[in-house]
């Protein structure tokens, strides 16, 4: 997400002259051990004590599916939405100047910063027939608060960002003299944009929706205040996991959390395939 | 990059048409407007509809002061933990080579790709009266989940990765012939750590310990599965937000959502002078001769 390429130093040759390596490799590997592995992994211990049995019929029941359908088909509306207006707003934070864009691109990381919860009723006050949007759009008949159209927009909101923030440095890097030599070759703006510049943003475009979708999976914060949270209509996956563990049903929450780990851990295999492949595209660290 | 009317001519052949140009601007910007600034002024709109003392009113309430205080501390317990676990991290990843380095720095960013749900799930798996030390510590009379400790552990996680990430890219970046100077000439680990190094990072330091913190204070869903909503003691300021809602009690809620709000706020405003800093820091280096190699 860092907004700057780095420059990074050659040092190939690098000899243990500095002190410390044992001390603070070995803190590291400790305290990701503590705080990250050893509890993940009570995750998969208790997986492997549930019977084959109750781990399906607790991860295809009615309800949960329902929740698949609206969490997975939310999430990829909303990062779509999010890689064509973040791809948009990218393009105009690097190439045109216009007032206040320095302030705009300090907003961007907005989502990031305001806790999930405070997004949540804000979006939910907003949009609720009697808000400041709500009232309109229910006047020509669209109800976007309490259903799934509510799901959708908090999950473009906390999404925002990571489109914007990972196709802006690869913008700023590319070569005007590309699109010079394309306008000199006689191709037309939008034959430069679709064929030179898009091509080389491409990778970066991937990565951003990868991160925005892996992120919307698992929101809960934001989406709760506006969902409705009806059963079979606008109840996401992470709260079906809240409600089992509210009723003490541990091998159910555990059943569909790790089909929600096991979903993250693939998107982020593939966010750093797609990472591996901008740097081969770019021949840049990013 | 800007096209002014003069040079428009000779740019015309890498940039776009002013009414593309306008066109383009206006939908960004309307978009900006309806998903960033109209939620984020909709905060305050709501925190003082009715007023100013009813505002003031809503964040003395007493549940309201002991949810403060309750992120406060925790976030004054997690934030160094993770500073120090982020410095030692990216002193490791950074200064030395060894096997397992990429497996290393793609599992410190593991608590990023876990929902927070499922990050509060786990400590319940191995603290809750179910769990595997679930029982020991009830014995010992220490009670972890739907208590502070929880409450913690699940914070830690959920900003786990936050100020290694920040300060390995800036440590890679910066190399350490610096540090390697420093040694050469008898300083020891701490001095060189202490005079050499942190005042080269202490901008990237700043931002990831504030990052952190925003989202330690800000943490819902994790610190919700964990904490049990007790009000007045295991509440916090997120926590108090959602209760405060489903209450309709929407001043009260929105009140203490304009704090965290302005945290946002002031998180953001951190970021830009962190970022102004680290491209001219980024010029400083690219304007060093090129190294020799060894």
């Amino acid at each position: 997400m860092n907004k700057s390429v780095l420059k990074q130093n050659s040092h190939s040759n690098k000899l243990r002259v500095l002190p410390g390596f044992k001390l603070t490799l070995g803190f590291t590997v400790l305290y990701l051990s503590l705080i990250v592995l050893i509890p993940l992994s009570a995750l998969i211990f208790k997986t492997l004590s549930i019977s084959w049995d109750q781990f399906i019929s607790a991860v295809t029941s009615e309800r949960v599916i329902a929740s698949y359908k609206l969490t997975f088909g939310a999430s990829l509306i909303a990062a779509i939405v999010n890689a064509v207006f973040g791809l948009l707003i990218a393009w105009i934070l690097v190439r045109y100047d216009f007032w206040g864009k320095r302030i705009i691109d300090a907003l961007i990381d907005l989502p990031f910063a305001l806790p999930t919860a405070v997004a949540g009723i804000s979006l939910t006050a907003l949009l609720a027939s009697n808000g400041w949007v709500g009232q309109f759009t229910e006047r020509i008949g669209i109800q976007l608060a309490f259903n799934a159209n509510g799901v959708v927009i908090a999950l473009i909101f906390i999404g925002l960002p990571f489109v914007v923030r990972t196709v802006q440095p690869v913008l700023e890097d590319t070569e005007k003299e590309l699109e010079e030599a394309a306008t000199c070759l006689g191709a037309t703006r939008w034959q430069t944009f679709s064929r030179v510049i898009f091509p080389s943003i491409a990778p970066a475009l991937l990565t951003g929706f990868a991160m925005a979708f892996a992120r919307a999976i698992g929101e809960y914060g934001s989406v709760i205040f506006i969902a409705g949270n009806m059963p079979l209509v606008s109840e996401i996956t992470p709260l079906i996991i809240i409600g089992k563990l509210e009723q003490f049903d541990y091998t159910g929450a555990t059943s569909v959390a790790v089909v929600l780990l096991g979903f993250s851990f693939i998107l982020l295999l593939s966010i750093n395939a797609l990472q591996a492949w901008q740097r081969k595209m770019t021949g840049a660290i990013v | 990059m800007s096209s002014t009317s003069h040079n428009h001519r000779f740019k015309s052949g890498t940039t776009e048409s002013a009414t593309v140009r306008y066109l383009l601007i206006g939908i960004g910007l309307t978009f900006l407007f309806l998903f960033l600034i109209l939620p984020l002024a909709a905060v305050f709109a709501e925190a003082l509809n009715k007023g100013w003392s009813a505002y003031v009113e809503a964040l003395s309430d007493s549940d309201a002061i002991s949810a403060i205080r309750l992120t406060l501390f925790i976030a004054a317990i997690t934030v160094p933990l993770n500073l120090i676990f982020g410095i030692a991290a990216a002193w490791c990843i950074s200064k030395y080579e060894f096997t397992g380095k990429s497996l290393l720095t793609t599992l410190i960013d593991l608590p990023f790709s876990v929902s927070p749900v499922v990050a509060g799930l786990i400590y319940v798996l191995i603290f809750g009266a179910q769990g595997w030390f679930g029982p020991l510590f009830e014995s010992l009379g220490i009670k972890i989940i739907f208590a502070v400790p929880g409450i913690i552990l699940a914070t830690i996680f959920v900003t786990f990765p936050f100020i290694a990430r920040e300060l390995i890219p800036l440590m890679q970046a910066q190399g350490s012939d610096e540090e390697q100077a420093a040694i050469v000439l008898g300083a020891n680990g701490w001095q060189t750590f202490r005079y050499i190094t942190l005042p080269n990072i202490k901008w990237g330091l700043v931002y990831g310990v504030i990052l952190c913190n925003a989202r330690a204070m800000g943490e819902f869903g994790a610190v919700s599965v964990v904490s049990g909503h007790i009000r007045g003691e295991t509440n916090t300021m997120p926590l108090q937000v959602e209760i405060l809602y489903n209450e309709y009690q929407s001043v009260a809620a929105f009140a203490v959502a304009s704090l965290l709000a302005l945290l946002a706020l002031f998180t953001l405003i951190i970021k830009s002078v962190f970022e102004w800093k680290h491209s001219r820091e980024m010029k400083r280096l690219a304007e060093l001769p090129p190294e020799r190699p060894y």
